[in-house]
């Protein structure tokens, strides 16, 4: 019990940020028509891409000057991977989320 | 000397850190406004805009305040140099596909990109469990298992959704992939205790057998569960995301990836609702064949001939369009429209059906007859025409078949029995255009066919549309 007290306090941030979160997700969605269903799971994958700021740092706070060092050289080839996935996430997800809805017209 | 350059950087790094604090937040609250607008067709486009502004706040705030590494500077030039390459390929490769892709596609290019997002996650994990700093190792190791699940789940939903990959499913993948996860959750909990040797090793374990999981996890699953799968590795990748923001912890990745992990479970679980059917049900149980058939093929099948259903469109009053995945495949939309602007000027008021889970996922329908220019007031969804169906005269069942399946609502046996379904058999007269007597997607019999009031039009949906249009003008 004195564990979870302990955990609970020392993140207690983290969980008030993680509770008000997800009822805001759940508030924000329930209310959506399912016309606009797809580009709904669309750009909220895209805002899912948010992880191309770990890529952004991983490789911008890789030492370039040791490569041979450790494993420096694959975890800056993974990290140029994670950057490229990332912002393929991102990009290719607001762009066809936009493409979609573009389409979505009101009769003239 | 050394005094200047002691202190001048330190009030920069505190304003630096200040404003880079300050764009996460503001990045957030971009991404929840933006989703916020996106629940409305008319504010939609603003809010996916809104969205795409707060990514682009909080990657160039990284890129030029983040302050990490031993020496605890800003990223230095040849690194900015990399960065930008990557971005530059990864932004060309990305805005291409999704310019190109065709709609009827769209749902397979959303499982690529989740693809992406969780390999994406699962990287950055895996380089972070070497990184002696990163003190949150539970985590990380979540993310790792989260990502590598999301990245794998998605590019087999990716296989299938495209037809390259065919369902799987024996009684035995249950227990097999109860074993997997079981496996994922020893590995975590073993390389999260203090005494156990060769944790880089058991780390790569995790990440292959994560992998594998994710694949036999969506294996057996298909038919008309495959929206549903989707929209929980939707879930999935945001919680991954999530779980590397901790990592570092940033609020921007934190908020944003729980943000989408919530909203994602919210929308698999609202299509369960759309189908009666629990998550866990969709999970482990498998979907199509089965149920009624052979037993009940009592009736026989009526065909109409063209002219014939011009005639009967053409004197109607009330005609409702119950569009299906055949509709898009046969790229039939504009003809369909077309139809429809034609028998409007006849007087006849035209309205779309649209299921919640009709084509290959939730909402498909209306963005690809938003693409036909139909306007999306005109599109009603299933519980709102349900009522009107006894007073339609002549539905339109356009390459659609389980979502009018009454074998949903009379018919225990049927693998679909509970599904709404868009109650077509309580119009007058039921046309469907269908390429043959195929089943549906998820391959069961169909009964509305037989029906005493149902004429089948036979052949492919655009050329029947096309004929029916040219009929009705000479009408």
């Amino acid at each position: 019990m004195n564990a979870v007290l302990e955990f609970f306090y020392s993140n207690k941030e983290a969980i008030f940020i993680i509770a008000l979160t997800i009822f805001l997700g759940l508030e924000v969605i329930s209310n959506v028509p399912s016309v606009l269903h797809t580009p709904l799971m669309s750009g909220a994958n895209a805002i899912s891409g948010v992880i191309i700021i770990g890529g952004i740092i991983l490789v911008g706070h890789a030492d370039l000057e040791n490569l041979s060092g450790d494993s420096n050289l694959l975890n800056l080839i993974l990290g140029i991977f994670a950057l490229f996935f990332g912002t393929l996430n991102v990009v290719g997800g607001f762009v066809v989320t936009d493409r979609m809805l573009e389409m979505f017209k009101k009769k003239k | 000397m050394d005094k200047i350059i002691f202190n001048i950087p330190d009030i920069e790094i505190f304003r630096g850190e200040i404003i880079l604090e300050f764009s996460y937040l503001l990045a957030a609250l971009f991404f929840v406004y933006g989703l916020k607008l996106l629940s409305h067709p008319d504010t939609a486009r603003r809010g996916n805009l809104w969205s795409a502004g707060g990514m682009l706040l909080a990657m160039f705030t990284t890129i030029f305040l983040y302050r990490g590494g031993a020496d605890h500077t800003t990223i230095k030039t040849a690194n900015l140099l990399v960065i930008f390459v990557a971005i530059a390929i990864g932004s060309v490769v990305g805005a291409l596909v999704a310019r190109r892709i065709k709609m009827t596609a769209m749902p397979q290019l959303v499982s690529l990109f989740n693809a992406s997002g969780g390999a994406a996650s699962a990287l950055v994990a895996l380089i972070e469990f070497s990184n002696p700093d990163n003190s949150s190792a539970l985590v990380t190791l979540l993310g790792l298992a989260i990502g590598s699940i999301a990245f794998s789940g998605s590019m087999i939903a990716y296989g299938k959704l495209d037809g390259k990959i065919n369902d799987i499913f024996t009684k035995w993948m249950t227990y097999i992939n109860l074993v997997f996860l079981a496996g994922v959750v020893v590995l975590v909990v073993l390389i999260l205790m203090p005494d156990t040797p060769n944790k880089q090793l058991l780390v790569y374990a995790l990440l292959g057998l994560s992998i594998v999981y994710g694949v036999s996890f969506v294996m057996p699953i298909g038919g008309a569960d495959m929206p549903v799968v989707i929209s929980l590795l939707n879930s999935l990748t945001g919680i991954a995301a999530a779980m590397a923001g901790f990592i570092y912890g940033n609020q921007a990745m934190i908020l944003g990836g729980i943000f989408v992990g919530a909203a994602g479970m919210i929308l698999t679980l609202l299509m369960c609702k759309a189908m009666n059917r629990s998550l866990i049900n969709v999970i482990i149980g498998s979907f199509g064949g089965g149920g009624a058939g052979i037993d009940r093929e009592a009736g026989i099948i009526k065909e109409i001939t063209v002219s014939d259903a011009a005639v009967l469109l053409s004197y109607s009053s009330k005609v409702v369009v119950i569009p299906g995945y055949g509709l898009a495949v046969a790229q039939a939309q504009h003809a369909c429209n077309e139809m429809e602007k034609l028998l409007e000027d006849k007087g006849v008021e035209v309205k779309y059906a649209i299921h919640p889970v009709a084509g290959r996922m939730p909402g498909h329908m209306n963005v690809l007859l938003a693409e036909a220019d139909v306007p999306y007031d005109k599109l009603i969804e299933m519980d709102d025409i349900n009522p009107d169906m006894p007073n339609t005269d002549v539905v339109v069942v356009i390459g659609a078949n389980d979502v009018v399946n009454p074998a949903a609502l009379d018919d225990p046996s049927s693998p679909i029995y509970g599904m709404p379904i868009i109650n077509s058999h309580e119009a007058k007269n039921v046309i469907v255009m269908k390429r043959g007597m195929g089943k549906g997607y998820a391959a069961i019999e169909n009964h509305l066919f037989y029906d005493d009031k149902t004429r089948m039009l036979f052949g492919n949906a655009k050329d029947s549309l096309q004929k029916l249009v040219t009929e009705i003008k000479s009408l």
